[in-house]
């Protein structure tokens, strides 16, 4: 459904500060697949999510969404068909505007936003059932300020502003990060639970090899703007933590420990 | 006396309008917008060119607003396609504007003695000020309606994230170009239509009448904001109206108390920096005083554990 075909990025191009962000990238998705994505800062993960959602476009190479070329189609554009969630909580959200709100605009993702009123009494309803459904309360502080909110709730909302439309593609950047354990174990299990009954294809880029391991059908690491390796299906399933450190001892030729590529 | 006053707050609220329209800027899009002083005198000057023509003045006042909404379109553009800085762009266009109100007004002064809208509002059954207040009220409760219901729509709701996230409105599809272009013509349109009522409500256009104006407009939406809250939408828009009521009178009062006409902006400038240090000044000092009472408390428990 997705492919990305020699896809490269480049920031500060013809300069000192030259940096290849993403090298010649080949990644085909099909219907239905997780992808997990890791790699050490600075390897390019948000750099890719942020080509496959336009919100730059690639310097070489093409972009292709269920038959169409999107390569050059403005972020706007291909959100009709991309929900995203951020790492930063303040980001993806209004903290001005209530939860209702917030939702209101999410709920109209790939339609006009005309004269209309942006909340009525259907869009209410459908609204305080997502809610319900997310099991955090929420759907009882309509009128609350989101900027109010718990970042852990912040990040629930987000996911559901992303999948209630239920879109082509979910791109997660590292969504649980800046949340403390109990919280971002709460929003990974509700990514698990959205993904898995909207059946939705998704590509999340995390820190935490055992979460990389466990969720989904696919891993690749990146490393330098490269995909190092991939893994999925049950060789992804046997895999441990152990595994991805070595093979990507014997592929770089350089130790790592796990913590340098979880975290710098 | 009594006269002054109501004077004041007369022209409290055709500010008011333009309170509102810098609310849209300023607080809503969060975009300071310098264009103000520009397309204030744009509304003045549109308004009294086509009135000098013979257009009838309702007609005239109404164009008013187109004025302001292409200079908050040029001022939007410049900043979204443009990539140029917020403040910049509404620096360019302000200065820009001052030789096209002059060009529209053909001469740096037009009296407005009579035939404008004021008239048929002074011959209201109710005695001037009486009359003049009711329309007014009336006028600035129409445009606040009309401005609230606009940012309850579909559009509205994007236009008020695109202050807060733009990368979410992106994000989830919206336009943010179209959200911060449409904003900021409203909101100038607001302005414009400010200016041509203030033109006519004193009798004259003056190519200089907007300098300041953006102040005028932060101090009246600040100004309100401390005094009345601003929790949503139309409590926000309403604080702006009080705020420029509040202002008008304070100014009244400083020029009864002896004030020199030529230090108004001075007062202005002090005013707006006075209410935007004292609001925060207060809670540090009560975040303070809650502080020395805590650290008194669990030094008082510790005094008691240790008796006990
Ligand atoms: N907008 C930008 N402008 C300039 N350089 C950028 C930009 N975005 C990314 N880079 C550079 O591109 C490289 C890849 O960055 P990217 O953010 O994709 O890494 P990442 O894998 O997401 O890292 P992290 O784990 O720290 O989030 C880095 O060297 C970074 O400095
Ligand atoms: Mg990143």
């Amino acid at each position: 459904m997705l492919q990305l075909e020699n896809v490269s990025k480049l920031f500060f191009t013809g300069t000192v500060n030259q940096r290849v962000a993403v090298r010649k990238i080949n990644l085909t998705l099909e219907d239905g697949d997780f992808v997990t994505v890791i790699g050490s800062n600075g390897a390019g993960k948000s750099t890719l999510l942020n080509l496959i959602a336009g919100v730059y476009p690639p310097d070489r190479g093409r972009i292709v969404l269920d038959g169409k070329e999107i390569t050059s189609w403005e972020e706007a554009r291909r959100a009709a068909w991309i929900g995203r969630v951020f790492q930063d909580p303040a980001a993806g959200t209004a903290p001005r505007m209530t939860i209702a709100e917030n939702l209101a605009i999410a709920y109209r993702r790939g339609q006009r936003r005309g004269l209309q009123w942006g909340l009525n009494k259907a869009l209410r309803e459908q609204i305080e059932v997502a809610l319900a459904d997310l099991g955090l309360g929420l759907e009882h502080r309509l009128q609350t300020k989101v900027g109010l909110l718990s970042g852990g709730e912040r990040q629930a909302l987000t996911l559901l502003m992303a999948t209630c439309t239920q879109p082509r593609l979910l791109l997660l950047d590292e969504h649980t990060a800046a949340l403390d354990p109990s919280k971002a174990a709460l929003v990974t299990q509700l990514t698990e639970r959205l993904v898995a009954e909207q059946r939705l294809t998704t590509v999340m880029v995390t820190h935490n090899m055992e979460q990389a391991l466990r969720l989904g059908n696919r891993l690749i690491m990146l490393h330098s703007g490269r995909i190092l390796f991939e893994i999925q299906g049950s060789e992804k399933r046997r895999a441990t933590v152990r595994d991805l450190l070595e093979a990507f001892h014997q592929l770089q030729g350089e130790t790592m420990t796990e913590d340098e590529l979880l975290m710098n | 006396m009594i006269a002054a006053f109501l004077g004041a707050i007369e022209l409290g609220l055709l500010y008011g309008i333009l309170a509102m329209g810098v609310y849209l800027s300023f607080r809503v899009l969060d975009f300071p917008d310098l264009t103000v002083d520009g397309s204030f005198v744009t509304g003045a000057a549109v308004m009294s060119a086509l009135f000098l023509h013979g257009v009838s003045p309702w007609i005239a006042t109404l164009t008013a607003l187109l004025g302001g909404a292409v200079a908050g379109t040029l001022t939007g553009l410049l900043t979204t396609k443009g990539h140029i800085q917020g403040l910049l762009s509404g620096i360019l266009v302000q200065i820009g504007l001052y030789s096209i109100n002059l060009r529209i007004m053909g001469r740096s002064n037009i009296p407005l003695l009579a035939g404008t809208v004021m008239d048929p509002i002074a011959a209201l059954p109710f005695g001037l000020h009486v009359s003049t207040l009711l329309t007014f009220v009336a006028l600035v409760a129409f445009c606040g309606v009309i401005l609230w219901a606009f940012l309850g729509t579909a559009f509205g709701l994007a236009v008020r994230a695109t202050g807060d996230s733009p990368q979410m409105v992106r994000a989830l599809g919206g336009h943010t170009t179209a959200t911060v272009v449409v904003g900021l013509a409203i909101s100038n349109a607001f302005v414009a239509f400010s200016g041509a009522l203030v033109a006519q409500y004193q009798g004259f256009t003056d190519v200089t009448m907007g300098i300041g104006m953006i102040v005028v407009g932060l101090a009246a939406v600040i100004i309100g904001e401390v005094l009345f809250g601003a929790p949503n939408v139309w409590r926000g828009l309403a604080a702006a109206v009080g705020g420029a009521i509040v202002f008008r009178l304070v100014i009244a009062l400083a020029l009864r108390a002896g004030l020199a006409p030529t230090d108004l902006k001075l007062a202005t400038a002090v005013i707006v920096v006075v209410a935007l240090l004292l609001p925060r000044w207060l809670t540090q000092r009560r975040q303070r005083q809650n502080l020395q009472q805590a650290v008194d408390a669990a030094l008082q428990e510790k005094a008691d554990a240790q008796v006990g």
